[in-house]
């Protein structure tokens, strides 16, 4: 246990350092690294924890970086202020989809394929309907000031990812500690045993979606400020649900450092692949060739490493 | 306030794309009814077989129809290997674990098709594309009615085998009843890999069907599957009829809601229809409680 912190806190003082001393784009992959780590840990609370796999949390990604934008660009918000305010959507979404889809009593795959129609509806309808200005997508003015949650440098937006990580450890810690987190685990193993022992079910579930559905709109929020433009392919593709999922799957599912791990792990091959690609002139399409992989491994760990990368963690551990 | 005569026409239109729609719902509302598996991959290869059509036509000049009889075969041995070498071994335990494997394969056959045949949208130029059967005010495309009328016959002829053929009747048997089937002296795993090669060679059929008025992207895939979901939700989860059923009232709702709610919001139809019926009726309309 001791060592275990001593690991954390000094993995925590490399983050903080590592800015310091590296160059730009470096600090630009840390920051998508902690970044994709958050959102992942979003997921990773309903589809890891309480073992509500869903092929649609992009749609609350979306929802907040969509409630954001709007506040401040039509609105003219603070941004700061906004935050809060699509993390409140985030909030309500995640409890409405929780609500009708539990209420109906969708478990497993069926639960997976509504969060990804509700992701479809919500794309359509960004596409669709004028205050979101549809497929043209919106732009925030440039104002590179704190103030406007804009940073010049792009050390500030590494730390404030590197705190929304952290942040999401946090929870997920406290999941693996409090009684939400126990109750939530009990439902994942078996659903009819948790409901027997008392659990009430349905509202755990919800709790546990509108949890998640905060955290990852807080998510859609810092990746507009990031990049001052979001339009429905990207606030509701499919890809960033894959991402979320695939992330905590390679890492480690219901697992504290999964997303994390996964999220290292998959941004590596990423930068590996694109080093193969600036070699190998064939692979001049880099972006695909690395998800080949993704899903590749996907497979693998869902067949062979149930706990993902944080198992091989474990079972090198136990040997020790 | 629309035209009658433009719905008529778009009814009809939306019947003829329902009659292909059938044909990929009753694949994956086969491998749902014997493997009792959510096959997520089945949009993708879709698309893998589109292209298959697509390089058939531009490298040895074979019609799409014509090249049914080697594109049904060969889908047939790529979806019964896939369920040998990988989604058979790995399908133990729960049903999301399925679910995740056949993601990922879809992740790799739609980023494979990226990289190698690259984003371009493909089109397949035949002769008779243009032309047009006049009935009504309704002019429909010939092709549309060719892949329309084969892809019933497909149907039929898969209804018929499975009515009469031993294989027929040993995979409703396992459908049915796994344990018992074993027991008779089925070999259960053989029967799990032809009816998930089954389901692979109806998309086979589709995509020869599709190609004359259709086109090819990587993306294809994506854009099928929550319409195959949605038909054999609808349907009922494993039904035949349903499937049938399912597939002509999507096709129709799809072609509805382009014409009263435009391109973009016409889509919306699809997706409200999957959300209302897993909400309301999750055994579908033909569906018996699972």
């Amino acid at each position: 246990m001791k060592r275990g912190i001593a690991f954390c806190l000094a993995g925590l003082a490399t983050a903080v350092v590592f800015p310091l001393l590296a160059p730009n784009y470096l600090i630009n992959i840390g920051m998508l690294v902690f970044f994709v780590a958050f959102i992942g840990q979003s997921w990773n609370i309903a589809g890891g924890f309480a073992g509500q796999t869903s092929f649609g949390h992009v749609v609350f990604f979306g929802t907040g970086a969509y409630t954001s934008t709007i506040l401040q660009v039509t609105y003219s918000w603070n941004p700061w202020l906004a935050w809060p305010a699509a993390m409140l959507a985030g909030c309500i979404v995640g409890w409405m989809i929780a609500f009708l889809a539990f209420r109906a009593g969708l478990r497993g795959s069926y639960f997976a394929l509504i969060t990804l129609a509700f992701a479809e509806v919500f794309r359509i309808l960004a596409n669709s309907v004028p205050f979101t200005r549809g497929g043209l997508g919106m732009l925030i003015k440039a104002d590179p000031r704190p103030m406007n949650f804009q940073f010049k440098d792009p050390i500030w937006f590494y730390y404030v990812a590197l705190v929304l990580c952290v942040a999401s450890l946090l929870i997920a810690w406290q999941l693996t500690r409090g009684r939400f987190g126990a109750r939530l685990v009990a439902i994942r193993e078996n659903e009819d045993a948790a409901r027997a022992l008392g659990i009430d079910v349905f509202a755990e579930k919800v709790k546990a979606l509108t949890l998640s559905g905060a955290m990852c709109a807080a998510g859609g929020t810092l990746y507009v400020q990031k990049y001052l433009y979001v339009d429905p392919s990207i606030a509701f593709g499919v890809d960033k649900s894959v991402e979320m999922l695939l992330v905590t799957m390679v890492g480690g599912a219901g697992t504290i450092f999964g997303p994390l791990i996964g999220s290292i792990a998959l941004t590596t091959i990423n930068e590996v692949t694109r080093g193969l690609a600036s070699v190998v002139p064939a692979l001049k399409n880099v972006q695909p060739l690395s998800l080949v992989v993704y899903g590749v491994m996907l497979v693998l760990i869902v067949a062979r490493l149930p706990d993902g990368l944080m198992g091989l963690f474990r079972r090198k551990s136990r040997h020790a | 306030m629309l035209d009658p005569g433009i719905i008529f026409a778009g009814v009809l239109n939306g019947l003829l794309a329902g009659g292909i729609y059938v044909l990929v719902a009753v694949g994956l509302t086969l491998i749902y009814g014997v493997l009792h598996i959510i096959n997520f991959a089945h949009g993708s290869l879709l698309m893998l077989a589109m292209y298959a059509v697509f390089w058939l036509w531009r490298l040895l000049g074979v019609d799409p129809y014509a090249a049914l009889p080697v594109v049904i075969p060969g889908a047939f041995a790529v979806g019964y290997l896939l369920y040998r070498l990988v989604i058979g071994r790995f399908s133990h335990g729960r049903d999301e674990n399925i679910l995740l494997i056949t993601l990922g394969l879809s992740i790799v056959i739609d980023n494979g098709a990226l990289l190698f045949f690259g984003g371009d949208t493909q089109t397949i130029d035949v002769p008779y594309a243009g032309s047009f059967v006049e009935l009504g005010v309704a002019f429909l495309p010939l092709p549309k009615l060719i892949s329309f009328a084969a892809s019933l016959v497909l149907c039929g002829l898969l209804g018929l085998y499975m009515v009469r053929s031993d294989t027929g009747k040993a995979i409703r048997a396992v459908a049915k009843e796994r344990q018992g089937a074993r027991l008779v002296g089925i070999d259960v795993g053989n029967i799990f890999a032809v009816s998930y090669g089954i389901g692979i060679a109806c998309l086979g059929a589709a995509a020869c069907l599709l190609m004359p008025t259709f086109y090819v992207t990587p993306s294809s895939g994506h854009a099928f599957v929550l319409v195959a979901f949605t038909i054999v939700v609808l349907g009922g989860m494993g039904s035949f009829l349903g499937a049938a059923v399912g597939g002509f009232i999507i096709g129709i709702t799809e072609a509805l809601g382009g014409l009263l709610l435009g391109e973009q919001l016409g889509q919306i139809g699809i997706s409200l229809i999957f959300i209302l019926i897993l909400l309301l009726r999750p055994t579908g309309l033909f569906g018996s409680r699972a």
